[in-house]
């Protein structure tokens, strides 16, 4: 004898399978889900600043070479790879300056700043570049690369690690 | 609208007809221990759907196993819980299938008409077990490697084909990168292919002669 408002045993067993049901698979479909698309989730480190010196310590006037390491992590495999460049004080200023790449735009060897030839020399096919980045001889397409960077209060350089393309002339 | 729906799908799926064979059927009174045959079964799919998960970051090569398990264990959202799930629930097989086994034999289930089933059980009880032992070398730790070497070298001990069962195993005289990828091959396609199999046959011959009574004192 079950009245209208009150709830039959088998209508109860019904809607309680159905909610403890619903609760695990919700249960276990909500981390199903979260292991497959992780990845996906992680933050992309790319791209993050680097410190590479201090502006006191850079002579004015002379590329100073520096190098950095950036760590690349893809699950379980990490993959180092340095990269280098030169940073020239155009001026006192301590915002005057120009962070060179180090990668000859011909192909990718490292370039060397020489003080008798006031340039930086490719080993690889005599390339020639100028003290702020222009082509002077040899087959490099276009100017050095360099990156953006930011001067801190305290002198502290940091630049984006990724080479941006520099404007010709 | 969805009883409309439903008519139409079971005249020509007969899902009531499904139903009232497969989980209408009439049973023996109530008996706890009939039911490890349906736990064993629950154990095998959660074992094929955790086992599918962990496939998409364990990676079967010495250079990357342990590395990838520690990935999946430490990074992965809920890689923890999802593998975690499968170690127990592969111990638990074990024993719920073992237990099966006893079940069966103690109640005497596996006389006339059943004599295949309990067959095909012996099959499953050898295919777990193999599971297990496949399953067990995949972390491709010190435990790992080590509990596979003496368990090959065990396998290696009968005689006259001892050597060639233990090189078959092993993929060479060494345990080895073969032997990873072979155990590798073995517990996820090999061997779950013949479970399911086996499984499929087994509850066919299951419906078909019902389950049996629990014996009394006039049995």
């Amino acid at each position: 004898m079950s009245g209208t408002s009150r709830i039959t045993r088998r209508d109860f067993i019904k809607v309680t399978t159905g909610a403890v049901g619903g609760a695990i698979t919700a249960a276990l479909g909500i981390p199903a889900v979260g292991y497959l698309i992780d990845p996906a989730l992680q933050e992309n480190k790319a791209g993050k600043p680097v410190s590479i010196g201090k502006i006191a310590d850079i002579p004015v006037g002379t590329p100073t070479p520096f190098s950095f390491t950036v760590t690349k992590v893809n699950g379980w495999e990490r993959t180092a790879s340095s990269f280098g460049g030169f940073i020239l004080r155009k001026s006192e200023d301590p915002k005057d300056i120009v962070i060179l790449s180090s990668r000859c735009t011909h192909l990718s060897c490292r370039v060397n700043w020489s003080e008798e030839a006031q340039a930086f020399l490719c080993p690889c096919h005599d390339a020639k570049f100028s003290k702020t980045g222009e082509v002077l001889d040899g087959p490099p397409p276009e100017p050095l690369g360099h990156f953006e960077y930011e001067v801190a209060e305290n002198g502290t350089i940091t630049i984006i690690p990724v080479e941006m393309k520099s404007k010709e002339g | 609208m969805w009883q409309k729906t439903y008519a139409w799908l079971d005249e020509r799926l007969g899902l009531g007809d499904l139903y009232k064979n497969l989980l209408d059927r009439p049973e023996p009174h109530g008996n706890w221990w009939n039911t490890l045959g349906s736990a064993s079964l629950f154990l095998f799919i959660i074992q094929v759907v955790t086992g599918i998960f962990l496939t998409v970051y364990y990676t079967p090569s010495p250079d990357h196993a342990y590395d990838s398990i520690q990935y999946i264990m430490n990074e992965v959202a809920f890689g923890w819980l999802i593998r975690g799930i499968h170690h127990w629930a592969a111990s638990l097989m074990v024993l719920v299938v073992f237990v099966h086994m006893l079940r069966v034999f103690y109640t005497a289930s596996y006389k006339y008409p059943r004599e295949l089933t309990w067959l095909v059980g012996i099959g499953l009880l050898l295919l777990t077990i193999g599971m297990g032992f496949t399953g067990y070398l995949l972390p491709w730790h010190q435990m790992a490697y080590w509990a596979t070497t003496v368990g090959t070298q065990i396998a290696g001990s009968v005689p006259f084909a001892g050597e060639f069962i233990l090189q078959a195993l092993r993929g060479g005289p060494d345990l080895s990168a073969l032997t990873l990828q072979r155990f590798f091959s073995a517990h996820i396609w090999m061997l779950p292919a013949l479970l399911a199999l086996l499984v499929g046959v087994h509850l066919y011959l299951i419906i078909k002669h019902g389950e049996s009574h629990f014996p009394d004192k006039e049995d």
